[in-house]
């Protein structure tokens, strides 16, 4: 931990907090995440409102999926408050959450052989009563989000036989099936080719431009400044800066992120890094 | 969901009547099903009615429910291990269990006794189990299991230890128990009780148990209270399977196999597979029973040495198979 414990990593990406008001899907309030073995980082006042998409950039053990897994409400903060819809955390029953929430993982395993179809469907479970059986609505919902990634004709394959990227699309089918209304993801562009890579963003982005939002955990700068309206980078001695996407795309800061130098240029007016290759 | 829990309740509910039926009917003296039916409206002949309502219906319940127990809690412990290879036996629950019984054997206690010792070393263990897998760091799957594996194996070393200390007289009737024996359950009744009950706690609970085999972190993102459901089916599973042994003895396979040839062949969703479970362990150690009982008569064989020889067989079969 340094000595002095900024706010926000300096006069090039300052943080800008947005007031929390009746719309607001998320806020925290001074959270600091528990990661394990390391001290302190800076604490989080993070407001996400319906219509935004923020993308969560750090290197390698900054803390992303631990954020992700606290904002879930799956793991206690070590300091600082969570509220979804007003509403503090640890005051909402877990499967109210699960109606307001939904997280996709970074890894995906599966106890027993399951059908795709099967495994979408438990995207419903938050909504049906303990002797409630699925209805041809839930199943229609499910059978929609997987046209949307293109896994309709996968319906009665067993998960084990699906890729790797079919496996992740399936995972984010099962959240388009739970249809919260914040997504959270973790790196849900990880394993897919370019074509769903960009199906997968744009449809996340459809999603957020109503009364919904999406926080992302990615890895490419660059998808993440096309498709992220708001950043939070994630620094790996703790500290944090959050706010507009042009206001965080400053190159020196996300040099001193990734501990890598960068080039910077303009593509179809998008700006673009790309590791500098000296 | 609902094609397969009807096909399953198609098939597994008229197998169930047949099972017992056929306990009734095969033994010492064989029963045509006209004399049966007959004696159920009241006009058989006094051997007949004795025979079937008096020694043989009481045991065939108490095989039924004691398979029905076992196999639910093997599909039970398999959701909550998220493991394959869980079953009572493996996770030292049987084990405790014969401990008891065998003491109480050695001592000289009367057959009552020796039930509520078996019950006794059952919860036992299952809190030795618990309580060690839970330990100083976090619970897991893995830990619980392994912690079962060897707790299972310190009894084994313990039921060998009293056999080679007991008098020979004794022995025939330890080894009995040991191999499971349905001979002295005479009233099948709470069994039939703790088995319908707790069916009707789990049904309710199917979906939640699919969703749980997904992994804790997944099942508590859809809006499971994962510890409160890992902790219930667990001393449910301990429970049901103190019950059983208290039945029939320490009955291996049941709970290992039963639902597995049910996942082969209906599907994975909780819940036609907990109540089906239910159903066939019912039918196997019912028919395996009935076999113990006819094959070599008057002499009896040990219901566990016919359900590992009918069940493995099918189980071996079925994952052929299997895709």
């Amino acid at each position: 931990m340094p000595a002095d414990p900024l706010p926000h990593p300096g006069p090039d990406a300052p943080s800008v907090h947005e007031r929390p008001d009746e719309r607001t899907l998320l806020a925290t309030r001074e959270l600091v995440v528990d990661v394990p073995q390391r001290p302190d980082g800076a604490p989080l006042n993070l407001t996400v409102n319906p219509g935004q998409c923020w993308g969560i950039l750090g290197p390698n053990g900054a803390g992303k999926s631990t954020l992700l897994h606290t904002l879930a409400g799956l793991r206690d903060p070590r300091a600082g408050q969570i509220e979804v819809r007003g509403r503090g955390l640890p005051a909402m029953p877990r499967a109210e959450l699960a109606r307001h929430l939904g997280l996709v993982f970074q890894s995906h395993h599966d106890g027993f052989p399951a059908t795709v179809l099967e495994t979408a469907l438990i995207g419903r479970h938050p909504y049906l009563r303990p002797w409630d059986i699925e209805t041809a609505e839930d199943y229609a919902l499910a059978r929609a989000a997987l046209a949307e990634m293109d896994l309709s004709d996968m319906e009665s394959r067993l998960v084990d036989t699906l890729s790797g990227g079919e496996r992740q699309r399936l995972a984010i089918a099962t959240v388009l099936t739970q249809n919260p209304n914040l997504l959270l993801l973790d790196e849900p562009t990880s394993q897919l080719d370019l074509h769903h890579q960009v199906a997968v963003l744009n449809r996340i982005r459809a999603i957020a431009s109503r009364d919904r939002a999406a926080v992302l955990v990615l890895h490419d700068v660059n998808l993440a400044a096309r498709y992220c309206d708001r950043l939070l980078l994630l620094f790996p001695d703790g500290q944090a800066c959050w706010g507009p996407t042009p206001t965080m795309l400053v190159p020196s800061a996300l040099e001193r992120l990734y501990n890598q130098p960068l080039s910077v240029g303009e593509i179809d007016g998008h700006p673009v890094f790309l590791p500098r290759s000296d | 969901m609902t094609r397969s829990f009807l096909l399953a309740a198609a098939v597994l509910l008229p197998a169930s009547v047949l099972a017992v039926l056929a306990a009734l009917a095969w033994g010492s003296v064989h029963i045509p099903p006209a004399d049966l039916l007959a004696v159920f409206l009241g006009e058989g002949s006094r051997l007949h009615s004795t025979l079937v309502l008096d020694l043989r219906l009481p045991r065939a319940l108490a095989a039924f429910a004691a398979g029905g127990l076992l196999g639910l809690a093997g599909a039970l412990m398999q959701v909550l291990l998220r493991n394959p290879l869980a079953d009572p036996y493996v996770l030292g629950l049987s084990g405790g269990a014969s401990v008891g019984a065998l003491l109480a054997m050695l001592a000289g206690l009367s057959m009552v006794s020796v039930s509520a010792a078996a019950f006794a070393g059952a919860l036992l263990s299952t809190i030795i189990v618990f309580g060690l897998a839970h330990g100083t760091g976090s619970w897991t799957p893995t830990r619980l299991l392994l912690t079962g594996v060897v707790v299972a194996a310190g009894w084994g070393a313990m039921i060998s230890f009293i056999l080679a200390v007991s008098p020979t007289a004794e022995l025939p009737g330890m080894l009995y128990w040991l191999m499971g024996d349905v001979s002295h359950a005479r009233n099948p009744y709470p069994a039939w009780g703790v088995l319908v009950l707790v069916v009707l706690l789990a049904l309710p609970l199917g979906r939640t148990l699919n969703v749980l085999a997904r992994g804790p972190m997944q099942a508590a993102a859809l809006g499971v209270a994962v510890r409160p459901v890992e902790w219930g089916i667990y001393i449910a599973a301990s429970l049901i399977t103190a019950t059983a042994v208290t039945q029939v003895g320490a009955v291996g396979f049941v709970g290992l196999i039963v639902p597995h040839m049910l996942r082969l062949v209906f599907g994975n969703d909780q819940r036609v597979i907990l109540p089906a479970s239910a159903l066939a362990g019912g039918i196997l150690l019912t028919l395996a029973d009935t076999l113990a009982r006819t094959m070599i008569a008057p002499e009896q064989l040990p219901v566990g040495v016919i359900t590992a020889m009918l069940g493995v067989p099918v189980f071996l079969f079925l994952l052929y198979r299997s895709r």
